[in-house]
């Protein structure tokens, strides 16, 4: 398939199926004559969608959201990133503490909320700890691959130049593990969007979750339905944040520059 | 040809008696492993004079990365000197470092950095002695130019034949002016063709630069052509069986293996090969 057609064909694809999979719901919906307590058809979600997207409320309750995500987020790149260079540089280190990242990993993180609302409080803290403790694993356990993943004919090439070790750590290191770090981060920022609502479903007083818990209590599925629309919507824009630093930063990946210069 | 081709007098070559680029006396390097101890190379004298191209043959095994490596620095010896310009490449255990500095090193894989375009590769070095931008720019294009890599200066090496990169890792190597230039199997991954331009090219820029070179090989024919002198070495544990003056002038041209000259002394070499069995 020619390489221009290829380029359009997400845009013509997914806009079809979008309204393909609305009309379903439309029709089913209407058909079978759901209650829309329980089923809303999509017009009266998007009824919704727009009286919410008119409240102040929701605006200031999206803000405090995306803060908990991105604060979370960020803290989350910056320990990771940092915990995965030490224990990828320091084997032993790693050797020692495997047991408690791999117990630390597959624990259900989303059970400790309760302690982190005693811990934190209420309010934003609480979130950005769960977004945090979510996001870190995937960052830190690629940065740590990718630590390991550094060639040995690279590292010759430094020595072989009489690099210091922080001129190895900035020219070699740090560079050949930014496409591990982004790949990290591009689950990072899925899993700190999930930690902050359910933080806020959990044990919130504010933000978009609260709100949906609030929708949910009232039995208003239409505007949950909204909510969840806009915290999508709220989560496929920073993921393609993500994205788009990728692409800024390692142009010369794999994964970006085959998908840019071959459409695969 | 000269009538002392043939000579089995490792340490001594006719260029002089002004300091040698490199000197190897009686270096050694033992490998412990599971299996016991491996004597990799053991017992090399070995003297380069300033514009040498010398060639290091010899089957896979024999020791021949692990002696480029102990030249370059990479690894220690076990026994024995070496000194570039009368100056110990190890003291008291320790690397020399204004010594490494004299040398580039080119490898069989050119590990390029793929985050780095062709010019910020060649330019690397010299980023990490510190030159600035501007400066190091210039001169890394020069040597683009002088490997024939004009146009792709801006490219990544991803974009690349494996001919390209292995120009621009030599003019890597090149960028710091080393005083011997260390190349191990450089185009071993090369196919026939490609790599007997790739020869044709290093021995052009080797002249244009006056370069010294220890260039290792296990092609016999490579070898002839583009060196001054050809060291043959024969494994367990990695000894140097012989050299081998070639007298052929340069630049040489192709052509030059065809003649019975070129064949005799591949022949001969080869025999030597032959006759370890
Ligand atoms: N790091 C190492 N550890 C153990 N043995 C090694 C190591 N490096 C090389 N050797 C051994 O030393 C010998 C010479 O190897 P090498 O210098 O790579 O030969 P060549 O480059 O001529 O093929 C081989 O027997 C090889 O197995
Ligand atoms: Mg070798």
């Amino acid at each position: 398939m020619p390489r221009n057609r290829m380029r359009l064909l997400p845009w013509i694809v997914t806009p079809s199926l979008v309204v393909a999979i609305v009309a379903t719901w439309h029709i089913v919906v209407k058909v079978r004559d759901v209650n829309p307590l329980i089923f809303p058809p999509p017009g009266d979600v998007g009824e919704a969608l727009v009286e919410l997207l008119g409240e102040g409320a929701m605006w200031s309750a999206a803000r405090v959201t995306v803060t908990e995500v991105i604060v979370g987020f960020l803290l989350a790149v910056g320990s990771g990133l940092a915990v995965g260079v030490v224990l990828g540089k320091v084997p032993w280190l790693e050797v020692s503490v495997r047991p408690l990242i791999i117990i630390a990993q597959v624990s259900p993180k989303v059970a400790f909320v309760p302690l982190f609302v005693i811990w934190f409080g209420f309010d934003m803290t609480s979130k950005i700890v769960l977004a945090t403790v979510l996001a870190f694993f995937p960052v830190m356990l690629n940065v740590l691959l990718g630590v390991r993943s550094i060639e040995q004919g690279q590292r010759e090439v430094m020595r072989s130049l009489n690099a210091t070790r922080g001129q190895t750590f900035s020219q070699l290191e740090m560079r050949s593990l930014m496409p591990y770090l982004f790949a990290g981060m591009e689950v990072g920022i899925v899993l700190a969007t999930i930690g902050a609502i359910v933080g806020e479903y959990l044990g919130g007083n504010d933000g978009l979750g609260n709100m949906v818990v609030t929708a949910m209590n009232s039995l208003d599925a239409a505007r949950t339905f909204a909510l969840i629309l806009v915290l999508s919507l709220i989560g496929l824009v920073l993921f393609l944040i993500v994205n788009e630093l990728k692409r800024f930063f390692i142009p010369w990946h794999e994964s970006v520059y085959g998908l840019q210069n071959r459409g695969v | 040809m000269r009538d002392d081709t043939t000579t089995v007098d490792p340490g001594v070559s006719d260029a002089g008696t002004e300091t040698p680029r490199l000197s190897i006396a009686g270096v050694g390097r033992d490998f412990h492993t599971r299996n016991g101890v491996v004597h990799a190379v053991s017992g090399i004298d070995l003297t380069i004079q300033r514009g040498e191209f010398v060639a290091l043959i010899g089957r896979s095994g024999c020791g021949k990365t692990t002696l480029l490596r102990m030249i370059g620095g990479l690894l220690p010896a076990t026994t024995g000197t070496i000194e570039v310009d009368r100056k110990p490449l190890w003291r008291d255990g320790r690397l020399d470092s204004s010594a490494v500095t004299k040398l580039g090193f080119v490898f069989q894989e050119a590990n390029l950095f793929p985050w780095f375009s062709v010019i910020d590769n060649i330019a690397l070095p010299l980023k990490l002695r510190g030159a600035r931008k501007r400066e190091r720019r210039a001169r890394a294009q020069e040597l683009a130019e002088l490997v024939g890599l004009t146009g792709f200066e801006s490219s990544y090496p991803r974009e690349l034949s494996g001919g390209m990169r292995q120009r621009a890792a030599i003019a890597r190597a090149l960028s710091t002016e080393p005083e011997l230039l260390l190349m191990d199997e450089p185009f071993g991954a090369l196919d026939a063709l490609t790599r007997e331009r790739m020869n044709l090219e290093l021995q052009r820029i080797v002249l244009e630069t006056s370069s010294t070179v220890v260039f290792v090989t296990h092609d016999i024919p490579e070898s002839v052509f583009l060196a001054d002198r050809v060291v043959q070495m024969t494994p367990r544990p990695g000894r140097i069986n012989k050299t081998l003056l070639v007298d052929f002038s340069k630049p040489r041209d192709v052509y030059l293996q065809t003649t019975p000259e070129f064949n005799e002394i591949v022949r001969s070499l080869r025999h030597e090969l032959d006759e370890e069995e």
